[in-house]
């Protein structure tokens, strides 16, 4: 489906911003002809753990390219990277990385995160492709009732993007919100809505029974909904992120990941981790601040960006 | 998780135990686990390896001090070193005069500085500051909003221009800096004492905003310029701290969301890249949820490590090492008496209330919160056992066999507790016996919460979750207890 690509112009923007500051020099260590020794095995290893994408993970693969190499099978930089690759694209259908839509009345897709993680913007940017690039009506729900000033901030985007929004009060019952959006979807034949939440740590029960109270009730008024549960996680998360996918799956069924921030220097490994424990794919990616700076996640371009070196020289 | 680690380290350790001296190889050993205990809780490679390597050089041919486990002392040159490179502490807010010292706030987006600058404000107003907050975020839609919202929870006045607000994303060049500007301006003419000024969030990479930064910094001159960092942050933590330094000179660093369950590891990385102090710890969502740094939990934190070396550290303190060597010895060859039956219960007690210590033991700590009305009981057993023995005659302390019916009854009364009391201490004592024989070679640690079993009069205790410490000594431990039961029908 091209119905998510990105223009190649912006991604080369994106990019570039990071090359320019920090030097970068893309695979530096896959040049074709370096041979496979120990100081090698330790660069990948380095690399994997700077990536997030933990210690366990990347001592995992090391070893399995180790065996490989002690086995003679492999001798080159070239050949470890393709059991890099192979090991770590295994597990990423395409069908699961697409938006659930509803058979016939309205999508309904819920969003959660911790506090900051990029969720509100990341509807932003979610609503903007589906209005703009599918061609969908789309409603959004206020249901952050509980951070100073956010419903004036999903407000604003909905101005900006021409986008109808159904809003309380702050400090209103937010499974109130979705209740009312629900039913104004249904009444008013839009496609999809989009469930805004108050960030919460995964840690404070209450906030996350409260988060179950609401899919319960966008679950009664929608038969199948919600149809999908996105997590945002912020790209600069670190292992915690894998104890964020896990409670918050415990509560309210994550069916996919949205990586926010990835235009950082940050690389959001940790999402390895997630896919391996958790079996949640990452559906995703956010790379900037503007409605337009979404991408439907491309698992062999994550690894390839996952390889380049832009630690501060 | 904690649990899971904890058990590699005693296992790591546990194999070290026995040796005279910590040799290099021991140490680069149980530092692997370190090192993999630092990365899981996400503090960076560079800042692990060169970590380990500092330990490990400080660690070669340090003696061990009389029973202290090399393990012991290893978790507690680590601990040390952590706290060490943690500190110094400073949570001073330096204030100028004539003011407003201006305080800036920055960092990425969505790392708590909005909110923080909220919290920073009620802080200084408890101190008895002025404070007064200023909307320099023109980026993020309805930032200025909510900063208002967040100047009156907090009853601080806010500067803010609507006008200068970004309306499609673009903020126009130079608005930061004249928002900035008029600020200083509406704080000294309203005799604040303190300016905060909140900016928008970036990624240190963005040039332009990295310059914009750079451009409210020169135009208003801020005293104190503080980084707010998220917590959760893995890996990329040094590239941003590092970053922000390197434009902005910070003077101190805020980690905020520390109420989750992250170990991290972002505190030290960011603490060590930067050489700034950690100022604060965001720990939850109320404006009042901001902590003055102190590094001591923290080390253990992100070890993963519960308080194990709170405890090592106080046994270490409080017990007598020699004494405790001459014990082992004893319990070894069985000699232990009442007296020393008595002696080991005062050390315990002395390390503070049972609740306290069990929560400082790894995997126990679980147990130490329903255990907390448990853990009294047992303080007032032990206080009942000591006001047995005070009432005992010396002969009687010695030879325990000699106290019968009568002198049973008399001893009650002296301590004022029931005879049945004092049948019961000395079982318990007569049990202890046969089983310190079993644990002389066990380590302290191991001792201590077999002898809270004990004293407890609950063995059952001794075999709940994170006494995995006993697990080596366990046939032994039984062919003990077997004896025990033949003694008794004799
Ligand atoms: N650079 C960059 N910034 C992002 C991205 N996504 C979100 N942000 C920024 O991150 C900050 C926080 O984003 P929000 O969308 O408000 O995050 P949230 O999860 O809704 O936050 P709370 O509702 O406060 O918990 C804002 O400044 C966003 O502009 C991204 O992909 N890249
Ligand atoms: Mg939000």
């Amino acid at each position: 489906m091209s119905f998510f690509a990105k223009t190649l112009d912006r991604l080369k923007g994106a990019l570039k911003k990071t090359a320019d500051v920090l030097n970068t020099d893309v695979r530096t260590l896959f040049v074709p002809g370096r041979q496979i020794d120990e100081a090698f095995l330790n660069e990948i290893e380095e690399k994997f753990i700077r990536a997030d994408m933990g210690v366990k993970n990347a001592e995992m693969i090391v070893g399995a390219i180790r065996d490989r190499w002690r086995l003679g099978r492999i001798r080159n930089a070239v050949e470890a990277r393709e059991v890099v690759k192979e090991m770590m694209l295994r597990d990423w259908p395409v069908e699961e990385r697409e938006i659930r839509f509803a058979s016939s009345g309205p999508t309904v897709i819920m969003v959660a995160g911790v506090n900051g993680a990029g969720k509100t913007t990341s509807i932003a940017k979610l609503a903007n492709l589906l209005k703009n690039r599918s061609g969908k009506s789309v409603l959004l729900a206020a249901g952050d009732t509980f951070r100073a000033a956010a419903v004036e901030q999903l407000t604003i985007w909905s101005q900006r993007l021409g986008i109808e929004i159904v809003k309380h009060k702050q400090g209103a019952d937010p499974a109130a919100v979705a209740f009312d959006a629900c039913e104004a979807a249904k009444a008013r034949g839009i496609d999809v809505v989009i469930v805004d939440t108050a960030g919460r740590l995964h840690t404070q029960a209450h906030l996350m029974r409260e988060l179950q109270k609401i899919r319960d009730v966008i679950a009664k008024r929608i038969e199948g909904a919600p149809h999908e549960v996105l997590l945002v996680l912020d790209a600069t998360t670190g292992q915690n992120g894998v104890r964020q996918a896990k409670s918050f799956t415990d509560a309210v069924q994550v069916t996919g990941l949205m990586l926010a921030k990835l235009d950082g220097t940050a690389k959001g490994g940790v999402v390895m981790t997630i896919k391996d424990e958790l079996s949640i794919p990452v559906k995703f990616i956010g790379i900037g601040e503007t409605p337009d700076d979404i991408e439907s996640f491309d698992p062999k371009r994550f690894v390839d960006a996952l390889f380049q070196d832009d630690s501060p020289k | 998780m904690f649990d899971v680690l904890t058990d590699k380290f005693t296992s790591v350790f546990r194999s070290l135990s026995g040796k005279g001296k910590i040799s290099e190889e021991n140490i680069r050993d149980a530092m692997r686990e370190v090192r993999t205990a630092l990365l899981e809780a996400d503090v960076n490679l560079k800042v692990v390896n060169d970590f380990c390597e500092h330990v490990i050089q400080k660690a070669i041919g340090q003696e061990v001090i009389k029973s202290l486990q090399p393990a012991q002392l290893m978790v507690k040159i680590v601990n040390d070193e952590l706290v060490n490179l943690m500190g110094p502490v400073d949570t001073t807010i330096y204030t100028v005069s004539p003011g407003p010292t201006v305080i800036m706030m920055c960092g990425l987006q969505g790392s708590g500085k909005t909110t923080t600058c909220g919290k920073l404000a009620l802080f200084l107003r408890k101190k008895g500051h002025q404070p007064m907050l200023a909307a320099v975020d023109l980026q993020r839609p309805a930032a200025v909003e909510q900063l208002r919202t967040l100047g009156q929870q907090t009853q601080t006045p806010v500067y803010a221009d609507d006008s200068r607000v970004a309306s499609h994303g673009q903020v126009a060049p130079g608005a930061a800096v004249a928002v900035a500007r008029a600020a200083v301006q509406e704080a000294k003419r309203q005799g604040r004492d303190i300016l905060i000024l909140d900016t928008a969030g970036r990624l240190a990479i963005d040039h332009e905003l990295m310059q914009e930064l750079k451009d409210v910094h020169d135009a208003v001159q801020p005293h104190q310029i503080f980084l707010v960092l998220d917590a959760m942050t893995g890996q990329d933590a040094v590239n941003s701290a590092k970053a922000f330094n390197e434009k902005l000179e910070l003077d101190g660093l805020v980690l905020t969301k520390f109420d989750s369950d992250t170990r991290g590891g972002a505190l030290l990385s960011a603490k060590m890249v930067t050489g700034k102090p950690v100022k604060f710890l965001g720990v939850g969502e109320k404006l009042e949820n901001l902590e003055e740094f102190r590094p001591e939990g923290v080390a253990s934190r992100i070890l993963g490590m519960g308080d194990i070396v709170g405890l090592v550290e106080e046994a270490h303190k409080q017990f007598d090492m020699e004494q405790q060597a001459k014990l082992a010895e004893k319990m070894e060859k069985g000699e232990f008496t009442l007296d020393d039956f008595i002696g080991q219960m005062t050390q315990i007690r002395k390390l503070g209330p049972m609740g306290k210590i069990l929560g400082m033991i790894p995997g126990m700590s679980e147990l130490a919160k329903n255990v907390n009305m448990n853990g009294e009981g047992v303080e007032s057993h032990m206080g009942r056992m000591q006001a047995i023995y005070n009432s005992m005659t010396r002969v009687e302390r010695k030879k325990p066999d000699l106290i019968d019916a009568p002198r049973r009854r008399r001893i009650a009364r002296g301590a004022g507790v029931d005879p049945n009391d004092v049948s019961q201490f000395l079982k318990q004592f007569e049990m202890s016996r046969n089983m310190m024989r079993a644990v002389g070679g066990m380590n302290m640690l191991s001792r201590m919460k077999l002898m809270r079993g004990l004293m407890s009069g609950n063995l059952g205790a001794i075999a709940q979750p994170g006494a995995n410490l006993l697990k080596t000594k366990r046939s032994g431990w039984q062919e003990k207890k077997d004896r025990n039961r033949k003694g008794k029908k004799r």
